[in-house]
């Protein structure tokens, strides 16, 4: 009987296919097509303190193997998602990890005063790859300091109730760097990777084609940037459970991400063009695991950084 | 489960017949239990390319009609003009061959429960879901005047058995090649004025529809208009294909077009607010 549970920081889901923040709605979109039991968790949109309209259209522009978005972290703030969104994933009996993002190093401490004690929430991701209104406009995760100061906030508020993953974008030139500067900080974890800032420009009008010129790429273009992010940050800090995502579409495409160090699988752009992309991964990914002789999820966890012998 | 996406399905979708019509294609599709649940106003949204396709994203379309057919299953047509390679792939699809399709989603048009008379006006293969929602304003006793409107004659897509339930059928071209010479926003007044109108459907490009509920403004009509956003997803998640929209609290929130449209009422939808965030708007 093959164990598909996992461990991520002190939590044990029963088994590693988790959705990815901004990629599953409020849940309530998905639960026509599926139970959401069946994720090992539910990564909720990343939420802000306030109510967000998010940016103008066009947010979205497809590229091959994958799309850029820009939404702005539309959503309705912090109270009315404790109030509506929450309650109605406790009543499906779903595993949420709550993602929390703000403008400020401020923002994400009184956020985190906010999530730390809430039935069914079994982790909080803290989305550090957002403008810091306070420092002109830089990403939080692309510079050590900022990074660090994000993630010690959420620390100072979150005892060991539940565990805290810091979500890094690739946006870097060492990740690894930063991956260790949050982890100094008190993060239990990583998810890695956020989208890769891009832009497209429309040849007819000969302008950006989204109305905030950049966005976020994801898809399977983007599958080997998380591979190698979460090969690397594995092989220096391989204690630390990874949630891993970047382009998952299949379960070959999620035994690469696992091979390479991540506990957990993301899927996110897959279920845009798929509302059944988490149930098939999932599927796909036990058969390779068991047709590979593994007994255990959790043994196949890093597996690619084996010495040469094994 | 909750009420979102509440009749949608996830199914396999063979091809009956695909035939080409002058820009477009006329597309059958076989879809069991959707033909019986899809209103007029809904969408389905299909994978294209293959498996192994570069085309990440579904792609959205309108249902044009749709045939309960009982135990022998259902049916949904569709029109398509193969523009993008989404469209293309889907029109080179032959006979038997299946879709990934998922449907049906989306608001639908609203009916009126007494005979109202109605005016529905279509922008190219805009026309495609009004043809079914005559059937049943016909059905209801309500007169029916359509407009149609496109660049050229060959972008008018208006099947002979369509015009049996339309009282009058109005051609508007913009380079005159077929009907008169103009925009359907010219052709509206008269019509409305000849026939009493009291009520406006209409499916479109955004320019297009915002230039009808000018016309309803003025009369003083009301309008559904089906809205068109591009989509990633078309089932709510990817918080792409927004429009603002006055809510009956009267706040403006920038709101998704697959789950709270494509239809939606003309007079809440903040028009010609595309590359910006209307001022007032929720969370600006």
């Amino acid at each position: 009987m093959f164990n598909y549970s996992t461990s991520l920081g002190g939590t044990v889901l029963p088994n590693p296919i988790v959705t990815a923040s901004g990629c599953a709605g409020s849940g309530k979109e998905l639960s026509q097509f599926f139970p959401l039991t069946e994720l090992g968790a539910i990564v909720t949109k990343s939420i802000m303190l306030k109510p967000r309209s998010g940016r103008a259209t066009p947010r979205m522009a497809e590229t091959p193997s994958g799309m850029l978005n820009s939404i702005g972290l539309q959503g309705p703030g912090i109270d009315s998602f404790l109030e509506n969104d929450i309650p109605w994933l406790q009543s499906q009996s779903a595993r949420i990890i709550v993602s929390i993002a703000g403008e400020s190093v401020e923002d994400y401490a009184s956020l985190a005063r906010r999530v730390r004690n809430i039935p069914n929430v079994v982790g909080i991701e803290v989305n550090i790859s957002c403008p810091n209104v306070e420092n002109r406009g830089m990403v939080f995760s692309c510079q050590p300091d900022t990074a660090r100061a994000a993630i010690e906030n959420v620390r100072r508020n979150i005892g060991g109730e539940v565990p805290i993953f810091a979500k890094l974008s690739p946006d870097v030139t060492d990740i690894v760097a930063i991956a260790r500067e949050v982890v100094n900080a008190g993060a239990d974890g990583l998810a890695l990777i956020n989208t890769v800032l891009g832009m497209v420009i429309d040849v007819n009008t000969m302008r950006p084609k989204l109305a905030q010129k950049t966005g976020g790429l994801s898809g399977p273009a983007i599958r080997p940037i998380a591979v190698r992010a979460i090969y690397q940050v594995r092989a220096a800090l391989p204690k630390i459970p990874i949630i891993g995502m970047g382009g998952v579409a299949s379960g070959k495409d999620a035994l690469e991400l696992v091979l390479a160090g991540a506990s957990a699988i993301s899927v996110g752009t897959a279920t845009f063009g798929n509302p059944t992309a988490v149930m098939k991964i999932k599927q796909e990914l036990e058969s390779l695991l068991t047709e590979r002789g593994f007994d255990n999820f959790v043994d196949a966890v890093g597996f690619a950084h084996r010495l040469e012998s094994q | 489960m909750s009420a979102i996406n509440s009749r949608a399905v996830q199914c396999s979708a063979q091809v009956v017949s695909n035939k080409k019509v002058g820009a477009y294609h006329h597309i059958i599709l076989s879809v069991d239990s959707i033909a019986a649940s899809a209103r007029p106003g809904n969408f389905v949204a299909i994978a294209v390319g293959g498996a192994s396709s570069a085309l990440v994203l579904r792609r959205a379309f309108a249902i044009y009609r749709a045939a309960d057919k009982g135990s022998a299953g259902g049916v949904i047509e569709l029109v398509v003009a193969p523009h993008g390679e989404g469209s293309k792939w889907l029109t080179s699809r032959q006979v038997h061959e299946t879709v990934d399709l998922v449907g049906p989603l989306g608001t639908s048009f609203g009916i009126p429960t007494e005979p109202v008379r109605c005016i529905l006006v279509g922008g190219g293969y805009g026309s495609a879901p009004l043809f079914g929602l005559a059937e049943i304003l016909k059905a209801r006793g309500c007169r029916v005047d359509m407009v149609l409107g496109a660049s050229s004659a060959g972008k008018i897509y208006a099947p002979l058995d369509g015009k049996r339930s339309v009282s009058s059928m109005t051609i508007t071209t913009d380079d005159g090649s077929a009907g008169m010479h103009g925009r359907v926003s010219e052709a509206l007044p008269q019509i409305i004025e000849e026939n009493g109108s009291e009520l406006i459907y209409s499916c479109g490009p955004m320019a297009m529809l915002e230039a009808i509920q000018e016309i309803a403004d003025k009369y003083n009509l009301v309008h559904q208009a089906s809205v068109e956003e591009s989509m990633a997803c078309g089932i709510g998640v990817c918080m792409t294909c927004v429009v603002p929209l006055r809510g009956s609290d009267g706040v403006i929130r920038m709101s998704r077009t697959c789950i709270d449209g494509p239809v939606m009422d003309g007079a809440d939808v903040i028009w010609n607010s595309r590359g910006s965030i209307p001022e007032g708007t929720w969370g600006a």
